[in-house]
C-alpha cells in the first residue's frame, strides 16, 4: 500500500470553534427551558394577560385550582403519547384504554375494596398496551392502524362489562375521594400526579439510557437495532407503560365523576393528547419531542378552554380556536426549522 | 421526454456554460464556502477537489438553487441566475446527482426514474409504456443489466440508486451536469458504464462537473480540475498541468511525502470462524479472521459481501453452518448480540443503516456503547462528551463541537462519525463494510492507518471494499465472492488486481450463464 498519511493543520476547526459566541447567561437559560419552549410560554403569558384583563375571576386561586384538575387526566395522556410520538409510532387508543380502567377499577372497588380495584385497573391498562404491542411487533401492522383498531375494540369491551352504563359508586370511599379532592401542600391531589409522572418521564428520557434509546429508535430503526438497541423490546414496554398511565387516567376519572365510566371521561382523550403533544414540539416522523414542551402546551390548552369558558366564549368556538391554535404553532415552528416547501413534512 | 436543445451552450468565451463568481455561504457560524469562482465548459469535465467538509456539496447544491448564496453571482449561458428552487435550474436544463439520492420507497424504477415527469404524458399514466420507456432508456446506457424498471424503490441497493438518479437527470438533456461522489455508491461495473455515459456527454457539449475523491478517476475523466479547501479556491488547472501530488498538495495544503505501508505481524487466535456458512443470500461460506489480522472481502456489486457482514453481525438469520467465536459456538439472534461479543458492525449506507440524522454527534458516537457509559440507567453526559471528543479529535472529524446535528456534517465526515461508534466500543473484531466511501485521500490514510493500529493492538478486522487498491493495500488475506459464494481466498503475495478480478467474475452457476 502506498497512501500517504497525514498530520493535517488544525487551523479550519479552531477557527469554527472561535467563531461561535461564548453563551451569555441568558442564552443558556434559554437552551434549558429549549428555544422551541419559549413561543408556548409567550402565549401562555399573552393568554393570561388577555383573559386576566377581561375577567378578574381568572386570577383566583380556585380558578388556578379548577385549570389544574381539569387538565390532570388530558395532561398524564399528552405526557405518555409524547414518549410514543418520540419513539416514532403513535397510540390512539389510549382514551378507550382509559374508559375500560375507569369501569373496571369501580366494578372491581365494589366488590373487593379500592386497592384491589386500582390494581385490577393497573393490570388491565399494562395488557391492553402489551396487546397494542404485540399487534405492532409481531403482527406487523403500523402503529395508527393497530391503535385505531384497538380503540374500536377497547371501547366495545368497556361498554360490554358494563352494559354501556356507568358502573359502581366511589363517591364514599375516602381513597377515591382523596385522589378527587384531596391536597397535600395545599396542591390538588390530581395535580401531583401528572407532576410525579411529568417528572419521572423527563427525567427517563432526558438523563437515562432508556430514553436516549427511545430518541434513537425513533430516529432511525435500522440504525438502532444494528448498534444494539433490542427495539422490540422498547416498542412493547413504551407501549405498556403508556396502557398503565392511560389505566391510571382512567382511575382518575372514576374518581372525579365518583363512577366507572365506560366512554363519557374518557372519549376524545387520544386526540387531546396528541394535540398536546404536537403543540410542544413533537414531531410525528419520530427522534424528536421534549415533555417540558408537551407540559406547557397542556397548560396553555386549559387555560385557553378556562378563559374562553370564563369569557362566555361558545363552546363550538373554542373547538376552533384550539384547532386553529396548533395549526399556527406548528407552522411557527416549521418555519424557524428553515424546511424546504417540498412534499410532506417532516 | 422533453427534448430541450443542447444548441447555444456557449454564450460565454471559452466554451463557458455555467459560471459562478465570488460564492459564499455561511451556516449559522461555520463558514462553508467564501469567493469561491468555478466556471463549468461546454464539452469538457471539471472536476471538483477537495476535503471533506471543503464545501463541494454546498457549491453544487448552491448552482442548483438548493441553497442560496449569500454573496456571489451565478451565470448560465451568460445570464444571470437566481434559483430559490431546484425545479427552477432544472427548468433551464442543470442537473446535480446528489450525493445521497431521494428515491420513493413504494414505486418503481421506472416511476421513480421519470418522477415529477409523469405529468407530461396526461392524467392518466400507461404504466406498460411507462415501463418500456424506461427499459429502452436504461438499456442506451447499459444500465440495464444493472437494474429492471420493475424493481420497487425500497429494495435497491446503493448502487442502483445512484443509477436511477443519474437516469433522471440523463433523460431530461441538461445542459450541465454535475455529479457528487457518484461512484461512491457504484461497483466497478458501474463506475464503466458511468465513465462511458460521461465520456458521451462531453462529445454531445455537455457541460459536466464531477466531485470525487477518487484519483484515478479525476485524472481518467476530467479536463479540468477545480480545488477548494476551507470552503476558499485554491485554484483551477487543466489536467497536462497538475499530477497526484501536486493536487493532494493543493487539497491538504502541503506535500504528503510519508508512505503507509501496514506493519505486518503473526496473527493471533482466530476471533472469527465461520464453517461452511449459509443463509437466504450466501451459501456455503468458509471464513477465518485471526486477531491482529485484517481480512479484506472482495467481489462485485450483488456478490452477497453486504449481506454476509450483516449475517455475522447477527443482523441477517444464520441458516445452516457453525460460526465461532474466539472458539466457542456461538448463534446471533441480533446485533446485540454480536455487540455482547465484542463485534463492531460499520454497515455500508451511513444515512439508512447507521446515523440518527437529527441527533448530535455525540449521541452518534455513544449510541452503541451507551450502556457501559451510564452509571445503572443515568447517563453521564461528561463522560459522553469526553469519549465524543477523544474520537473527534482522533478522527479528525470537522465539526464545531461534539453537541453539532448529524446532517449538517459533510459526507465523509459522517462516515467518521460511524467509525468513531465502533472505535470507542474496543472490539475484539471489527467489521467495516466500504469503510472509506466518500472519505477523502487524507482521511483515508488516517483510517487505514487506524485500521492497522487497531489490528497492532490485536484486534481483527475484516473488510468489504469496491475500491481493488484498498483491498490490496490493508489485506493481509482477501476473500473473493461471487453470486453468494466464496470463489477463491488470495495470500498476501497472491493479490492483484487480476487475480481479484477473475474470481469476482467466476461463474457460480452454470444456470446463471447468459
Ligand atoms: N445545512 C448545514 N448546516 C450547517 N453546516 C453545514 C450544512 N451543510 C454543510 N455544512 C458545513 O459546511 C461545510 C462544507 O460541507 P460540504 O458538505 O459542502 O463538504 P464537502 O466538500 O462536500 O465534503 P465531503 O467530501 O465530505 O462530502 C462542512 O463544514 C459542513 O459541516
Ligand atoms: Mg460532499
Amino acid at each position: 500500500m502506498s497512501a500517504p498519511t497525514t498530520q493535517r493543520p488544525e487551523t479550519s476547526l479552531a477557527r469554527e470553534v472561535m467563531a461561535l459566541p461564548t453563551p451569555s447567561i441568558g442564552r443558556r437559560i434559554l437552551t434549558t427551558i429549549g428555544v422551541q419552549n419559549i413561543s408556548l410560554l409567550i402565549a401562555i403569558i399573552a393568554l393570561v394577560a388577555v383573559i386576566g384583563s377581561q375577567n378578574p375571576l381568572f386570577f383566583g386561586i380556585d380558578n388556578v385550582r379548577v385549570i389544574g384538575t381539569a387538565i390532570a387526566v388530558s395532561g398524564l395522556l399528552a405526557v405518555v403519547q409524547t414518549v410514543v410520538i418520540i419513539m416514532g409510532a403513535l397510540d390512539i387508543s389510549v382514551g378507550s384504554i382509559a374508559g375500560l380502567a375507569s369501569v373496571t377499577s369501580a366494578m372491581i372497588f365494589t366488590v373487593a375494596g379500592p386497592l384491589l380495584g386500582v390494581v385490577g385497573a393497573l393490570g388491565i391498562g399494562i395488557a391492553c398496551g402489551l396487546l397494542n404491542g404485540c399487534i405492532i411487533v409481531f403482527g406487523r401492522v403500523n402503529p395508527v392502524i393497530a391503535t385505531l383498531a384497538t380503540l374500536a375494540a377497547f371501547k366495545g369491551i368497556a361498554q360490554l362489562v358494563s352494559d354501556g352504563r356507568a358502573q359502581g359508586y366511589t363517591g364514599a370511599d375516602g381513597f377515591f375521594v382523596f385522589l378527587a379532592r384531596g391536597t397535600l401542600i395545599g396542591i390538588p391531589v390530581l395535580i401531583w400526579v401528572l407532576i410525579v409522572l411529568a417528572v419521572l418521564m423527563h427525567v427517563v428520557l432526558r438523563y437515562t439510557s432508556i430514553g436516549r434509546n427511545i430518541y434513537a429508535v425513533g430516529g432511525n430503526d435500522v440504525a438502532s437495532r444494528l448498534a444494539g438497541i433490542n427495539i422490540n423490546r422498547y416498542i412493547l414496554g413504551v407501549y405498556m407503560m403508556t396502557g398503565a398511565v392511560a389505566a391510571i387516567a382512567g382511575i382518575l376519572i372514576t374518581a372525579r365523576t365518583g363512577s366507572g365510566q365506560p366512554v363519557s371521561g374518557s372519549e376524545g382523550l387520544e386526540l387531546e393528547s396528541i394535540t398536546a403533544a404536537a403543540l410542544g414540539g413533537a414531531a410525528l416522523k419520530g427522534g424528536k419531542g421534549t415533555i417540558m414542551g408537551t407540559i406547557l402546551a397542556v397548560i396553555l390548552l386549559g387555560i385557553l378552554t378556562n378563559g374562553m369558558t370564563l369569557l362566555d366564549v361558545n363552546a363550538f368556538w373554542q373547538n376552533v380556536a384550539k384547532g386553529g391554535l396548533l395549526v399556527v404553532a406548528v407552522i411557527i415552528q416549521q418555519l424557524r426549522s428553515g424546511e424546504r416547501r417540498i412534499g410532506l413534512p417532516a | 421526454m422533453n427534448a430541450s436543445t443542447r444548441t447555444d451552450n456557449t454564450a460565454e468565451p471559452d466554451g463557458v456554460v455555467l459560471s459562478a463568481r465570488q460564492i459564499g455561504k455561511h451556516f449559522g457560524p461555520i463558514v462553508a464556502l467564501t469567493g469561491v469562482d468555478l466556471e463549468l465548459r461546454a464539452g469538457e469535465v471539471t472536476a471538483i477537489m477537495g476535503e471533506n467538509g471543503a464545501g463541494k456539496s454546498t457549491l453544487l447544491k448552491i448552482l442548483t438553487g438548493d441553497y442560496q448564496p449569500d454573496s456571489g453571482e451565478l451565470r448560465l449561458g451568460g445570464e444571470v441566475m437566481n434559483f430559490t428552487d431546484p425545479a427552477q435550474s432544472r427548468a433551464v436544463g442543470l442537473r446535480v446527482i446528489a450525493q445521497e439520492p431521494e428515491i420513493v420507497p413504494h414505486v418503481s424504477v421506472a416511476e421513480n426514474i421519470y418522477v415529477g415527469a409523469i405529468g407530461h404524458q396526461g392524467l392518466l399514466f400507461n404504466r406498460a409504456k411507462l415501463e418500456r420507456q424506461a427499459a429502452a432508456d436504461l438499456a442506451t446506457y447499459g444500465f440495464d443489466r444493472i437494474v429492471s424498471p420493475q424493481t420497487i424503490g425500497s429494495q435497491l441497493s446503493a448502487a442502483q440508486r445512484q443509477v436511477v438518479e443519474i437516469m433522471r437527470a440523463v433523460i431530461d438533456k441538461p445542459r450541465v451536469i454535475c455529479f457528487d461522489e457518484p461512484t461512491s455508491s457504484l461497483g466497478d461495473e458501474e463506475s464503466a458504464l458511468l465513465f462511458a455515459l460521461i465520456n458521451t456527454l462531453r462529445s454531445e457539449g455537455v457541460a459536466v462537473g464531477y466531485v470525487s475523491h477518487r484519483m484515478n478517476e479525476i485524472f481518467r475523466l476530467a479536463d479540468r480540475i477545480t480545488v477548494l479547501r476551507d470552503g476558499k479556491l485554491v485554484g483551477t488547472k487543466a489536467k497536462a498541468d497538475t499530477d497526484h501530488n501536486d493536487l493532494v498538495k493543493m487539497m491538504v495544503g502541503r506535500d504528503l511525502s510519508q508512505l503507509f505501508s501496514r506493519e505486518r505481524q503473526v496473527a493471533g487466535d482466530p476471533v472469527i470462524e465461520l464453517q461452511d456458512v449459509s443463509t437466504d443470500d450466501v451459501s456455503n461460506i468458509d471464513l477465518t479472521v485471526r486477531a491482529g489480522e485484517v481480512v479484506g472481502v472482495a467481489g462485485l456489486v450483488g456478490a452477497g459481501r453486504s449481506e454476509l457482514m450483516k449475517a455475522i453481525v447477527g443482523d441477517l438469520p444464520v441458516t445452516s453452518g457453525t460460526v465461532l467465536v474466539k472458539g466457542k459456538p456461538v448463534r446471533f439472534h441480533s446485533p446485540a448480540d454480536s455487540i455482547a461479543a465484542g463485534i463492531g458492525f460499520a454497515p455500508e449506507e451511513r444515512k439508512a443503516e447507521a446515523l440518527i440524522m437529527q441527533r448530535t454527534v455525540r449521541d452518534n458516537i455513544v449510541l452503541a456503547i451507551l450502556p457501559k457509559l451510564a452509571r445503572g440507567f443515568f447517563v453521564s453526559e461528561k463522560r459522553e462528551k469526553q469519549v465524543a471528543k477523544t474520537y473527534v479529535d482522533q478522527l479528525r472529524i470537522r465539526t464545531p463541537s461534539t453537541e453539532q446535528l448529524v446532517k449538517n456534517l459533510s459526507g465523509g465526515n459522517q462516515q467518521k462519525v460511524v467509525l468513531a461508534r465502533w472505535l470507542a466500543h474496543s472490539p475484539a473484531l471489527l467489521v467495516l463494510d466500504e469503510p472509506t466511501r466518500g472519505v477523502d485521500v487524507g482521511a483515508k490514510a488516517e483510517i487505514y492507518s487506524i485500521i492497522d493500529e487497531l489490528a497492532q493492538q490485536g484486534v481483527g478486522i475484516l473488510v468489504v471494499s469496491s475500491e481493488l487498491p484498498e483491498v490490496l493495500g490493508l489485506s493481509d488475506r482477501t476473500y473473493v465472492m461471487a453470486g453468494g459464494r466464496i470463489t477463491g481466498t488470495l495470500d498476501r503475495s497472491e493479490a492483484t488486481e487480476e487475480s481479484i478480478l477473475a474470481l469476482a467474475m467466476t461463474d457460480t452457476r452454470a444456470s446463471a450463464a447468459l
